[in-house]
């Protein structure tokens, strides 16, 4: 069985090809303003990692907020799902999910089947998603990549008062003003962002064995932030978390396409 | 070009006002109102329950700097001496840094209660769009509060979501009602709640070749969505006002006085001034009740 | 006076609703809280108002959405240990 699975994210459009259950080839590429380009060009250079053509493909499974713009998808996968059975694929053991995307954070329940219990949404709110710590990078003058590294490096901890990224800017300048490392700006960006992700998880149920896909997965920040809120010792991430639900996407595709 | 692109295009221009029909001389009580916005700064100087002076300004990153400038560009051009300040009441965002202030009381019951004195008894629906917040107030004849909203965790319909467009599409913000009205046609609202994601929306219209008109026409719109939400929680009833920075930008509040099916009360004084009318007004009645300042 | 405290962005409405004729300033929501949302305080509404009132702190009021959640899980929600504890019936949240 060969399947493809495509994410249509906000920022990034992410297709994993999967041979009998083994990834075979990724491809990413820039969501931007046209997603159908996006949708193109990330498959396109899946496929040629994995050395294939389309038409070798036994279905396509198509997941994220501009999965109805994949039209080479025959098969429509929930997102809710799709993250499910990434976490189940990865780490079998899991029993909670999140997944922290560009636009969207969400956490879910699975059973030792990967499938859905339970699951906690926040949408369209840049508080707890990834655009969040993007916009307080831009308000530090940082590459978005140093922000994670750089918080690790800090060990205070101060509050930051404002939920709204657009509010949370302006704090984020009056730190700065107020000559505050910005090593410990960065912490706090993080820990504000991991405890909004971290209330989502309490609503389904926190247990010691938590997986993380998304591409926040890959900031180690947002990660350290995410164990102390949750008073957990590890979080299992992938080792390329953004394709979690592209990976979710292929197997759903493979399932349900025999 | 650096020179331009360092431009505030959010800035308006701040103003003050005596009533020279008004001798300070022959007043009982003077009383001082102080409401320290995000955004603005006001100062209301009252005689007797009228208004005697007040100012409008921007608020600084100091509140109690703010509030003192404020005071005193209240009384520049006047010859009343702050000694002669029975009390004073600050309000607003920055109201426990309101240096000269003898007490404070909360922006709600100051909007309300200066939206009744600025806009007449009649006044039972206040909505207040500020800098950073939102409040939906509903009062009873006398500017008692009787239920009330206020938002300001989200920046969406605030007035820092307007200026972060403004800033976005290079128009200054007094300029902004008039420009959403230049185009043909009206286009549908900028469909993102958030700011954050309405920003990255305008970029794709523009893109798309979209005018700077049409995408300011698009979020006002969602604006006044928006607005109208928030209001529609607490519920619009007749008469009804609109106070705050955002009252002066007809782009939103004729698109919200579509929404909500009535006219907006009209007044002769600063929309922006509700609050520190209020917080005078209340400064008044305590001291008449006895309780001001010894 | 309805004093709705919270708000609403992209993702919904959160709003905890404080009916003050109903309120008696008893405490007992303060108790029931196991996050400490709620005090009782002079009216900060209602500068002629002598009784004190039940208000969501300062502190809380932008981000009930996630203090709360714990309280609100997502399926077999029981009654909110604020709204049960509160014997005039003042209280009520709007998700």
């Amino acid at each position: 069985m060969l399947t493809a699975g495509i994410d249509c994210g906000a920022k990034n459009t992410k297709t994993v090809i999967l041979k009998d259950g083994k990834i075979v080839g990724k491809g990413q590429n820039l969501t931007g303003f046209d997603q159908a380009e996006a949708i193109k060009a990330s498959l396109e250079a899946a496929l040629k990692a994995a050395g294939l053509k389309e038409e070798d493909l036994d279905h396509i499974g198509g997941t994220g907020s501009g999965a109805a713009e994949i039209k080479q998808a025959d098969i429509k996968v929930n997102d809710i799902k799709a993250m499910a059975k990434a976490a189940n694929y990865f780490f079998p053991g899991s029993r909670t999910v999140t997944d922290v995307g560009a636009e969207e954070g969400r956490a879910v329940k699975i059973d030792e089947q990967g499938k859905v219990v339970d699951f906690a949404i926040n949408e369209k709110c840049a508080a707890g998603a990834g655009a969040f710590i993007e916009a307080m990078a831009r308000a530090l003058e940082l590459p978005l990549e140093q922000m994670g590294p750089l918080a690790l490096t800090s060990d205070k901890t101060i509050p930051m008062n404002a939920q709204c990224a657009i509010f949370a800017e302006s704090e984020v300048v009056g730190l700065i003003h107020a000559k505050t490392e910005k090593q410990d700006i960065s912490r706090a960006i993080h820990d504000a962002m991991a405890s909004r992700i971290v209330s989502m998880i309490r609503r389904i149920g926190v247990n010691p064995d938590i997986a993380m896909i998304g591409g926040v997965g890959r900031n180690p920040g947002f990660v350290e932030s995410l164990k102390r809120e949750l008073e957990v010792e590890r979080i299992y991430v992938p080792e390329d978390p953004e394709f979690g639900a592209a990976v979710g996407a292929a197997i759903v595709a493979a399932e349900e396409g025999r | 070009m650096a020179e331009e692109a360092r431009r505030e295009f959010w800035r308006w221009t701040e103003s003050n006002w005596s009533n020279p029909d008004i001798d300070w001389k022959g007043a009982k009580i003077v009383t001082l109102g102080i409401d320290v916005g995000s955004v603005s700064s006001q100062a209301v100087v009252m005689t007797d329950g009228e208004i005697y002076a007040y100012s409008n300004m921007r608020t600084g990153s100091d509140s109690p700097e703010s509030a003192r400038n404020a005071l005193n560009y209240a009384l520049e051009g006047t010859d009343l001496p702050e000694s002669r300040i029975d009390y004073c009441i600050g309000t607003g965002y920055g109201r426990v840094n309101v240096p000269m202030a003898d007490r404070t009381v909360t922006e709600i019951a100051c909007h309300a209660r200066g939206a009744n004195f600025i806009y007449g008894p009649e006044v039972r629906t206040v909505l207040d769009v500020g800098g950073q917040d939102c409040k939906a107030i509903q009062c009873d004849e006398r500017g008692k509060v009787t239920n009330f909203l206020m938002n300001d965790k989200c920046a969406a319909g605030t007035g820092r979501g307007m200026e972060v467009f403004a800033d976005l599409l290079s128009v200054p913000i007094d300029e902004v009602g008039e420009r959403s009205f230049q185009v043909k046609e009206e286009p549908a609202p900028v469909s993102s709640t958030c700011v954050v994601y309405a920003k990255s929306e305008a970029t794709g219209l523009l893109r798309k070749g979209w005018s700077v008109e049409e995408v300011l026409a698009a979020y006002c719109a969602a604006m006044a969505e928006r607005i109208y939400s928030l209001v529609e929680r607490v519920g619009v009833i007749p008469e009804f006002a609109i106070t705050g920075g955002m009252a002066k930008n007809r782009g939103v509040t004729e698109r919200l006085m579509k929404k909500v099916g009535l006219q907006a009360m009209k007044t002769r004084w600063d929309t922006q001034i509700a609050g520190a009318v209020g917080a005078a007004l209340f400064g008044y009645a305590l001291v008449q009740k006895g309780k001001g300042r010894k | 006076m309805l004093a709705n405290y919270g708000y609403k962005d992209g993702s919904g409405e959160y709003f905890i609703s404080i009916d003050t004729d109903r309120c008696d300033g008893c405490g007992d929501c303060v108790r029931a809280c196991p996050y400490g949302v709620l005090e009782i305080m002079e009216d900060p509404n209602d500068p002629f108002r002598e009784e004190p009132v039940a208000v969501v702190t300062e502190a809380e009021r932008k981000k009930i959405k996630y203090t709360c959640g714990p309280c609100k899980p997502v399926t077999n929600r029981p009654v909110l240990p604020c709204v049960a504890a509160c014997k005039p019936g003042a209280i009520s949240h709007s998700w």
